[in-house]
């Protein structure tokens, strides 16, 4: 079956100073599928969830997700990070049925 | 004469009581028990550091927001490595685990969960030295899910 992982929104800050603490939030559009659902014909709904999500400073990997079903519909994240220099930002997530959306954000470190 | 061992063996059982006996049991506290051991093994987890923020009540089951903080300096030397979360009563126990270290210079997280019904809510942090730190929050979920 077809993997239904949309988009993934991101809030990264565009700047900040060295050594500054930032804040990243992000939300995978998923429909979070838990795979314990009934349809209104009695049928078990198979289960398809979110399964990671990664992020990426400069190819230093700096969070790292593994989602159960029991994470909401549209997948969300807060987390922090220092920032250390000026770079890119990769943030990718992944579902059980091999899809994949990976957005990247460039971060300028003064 | 109590041996070293008996009483490693209380602290084993004091830890896991004042984590898992605090509700009387349910059909899915098995599951949890050995979700947390085969993450964790026998380890101890004190009740301290993990700040695990939940709503006392929770209209909908299936969008609950959780903060989870731990007092650390977040340094080469000593940081948090994880964050797992449990929920005792939903289908699986596990919800979500999260990796950090140093860089992330403090160890906070948060995210939106699905909790099956009313229930105890269980974090643990794992440290850069392997020590565990625990909090648990209990929630009302007036309309549940099927996390």
């Amino acid at each position: 079956m077809k993997s239904r992982l949309g988009k993934a929104r991101l809030r990264v800050p565009k700047s900040a100073k060295r050594g500054e603490l930032v804040e990243i939030r992000t939300m995978a559009e998923h429909p979070m599928e838990s795979g314990f659902r009934y349809n209104n014909v009695g049928k078990l709904i198979p289960r398809h969830i979110a399964t990671e999500f990664v992020c990426k400073y400069n190819g230093r990997e700096v969070f790292r997700a593994a989602l159960h079903p029991a994470v909401s519909t549209n997948p969300y994240f807060l987390f922090y990070l220092v920032a250390e220099q000026s770079g890119e930002l990769v943030f990718s997530w992944a579902d059980d049925r091999g899809g994949a959306v990976t957005e990247v954000r460039t971060i300028s470190v003064t | 004469m109590p041996s070293v061992s008996r009483r490693r063996a209380l602290h084993v059982l004091a830890a896991g009581a004042c984590l898992l006996v605090v509700r009387p049991a349910t059909a899915t506290r098995e599951a949890l028990v050995t979700a947390l051991r085969e993450t964790f093994g026998q380890s101890l987890m004190a009740r301290e550091r993990v700040k695990l923020e939940l709503p006392l009540l929770a209209e909908s089951g299936n969008v609950v927001p959780v903060t989870v903080s731990v007092d650390s300096p977040m340094t080469e030397a000593d940081h948090v490595s994880a964050i797992h979360l449990f929920a005792e009563r939903n289908h699986l126990p596990q919800v979500v685990s999260v990796t950090l270290g140093p860089w992330n210079g403090k160890a906070e997280f948060k995210s939106r969960i699905r909790l099956a019904e009313s229930q105890q809510v269980l974090a643990v942090a794992v440290m850069s030295d392997g020590s565990l730190f625990s909090d648990v929050a209990d929630v009302e979920v007036t309309y549940s899910s099927c996390g």
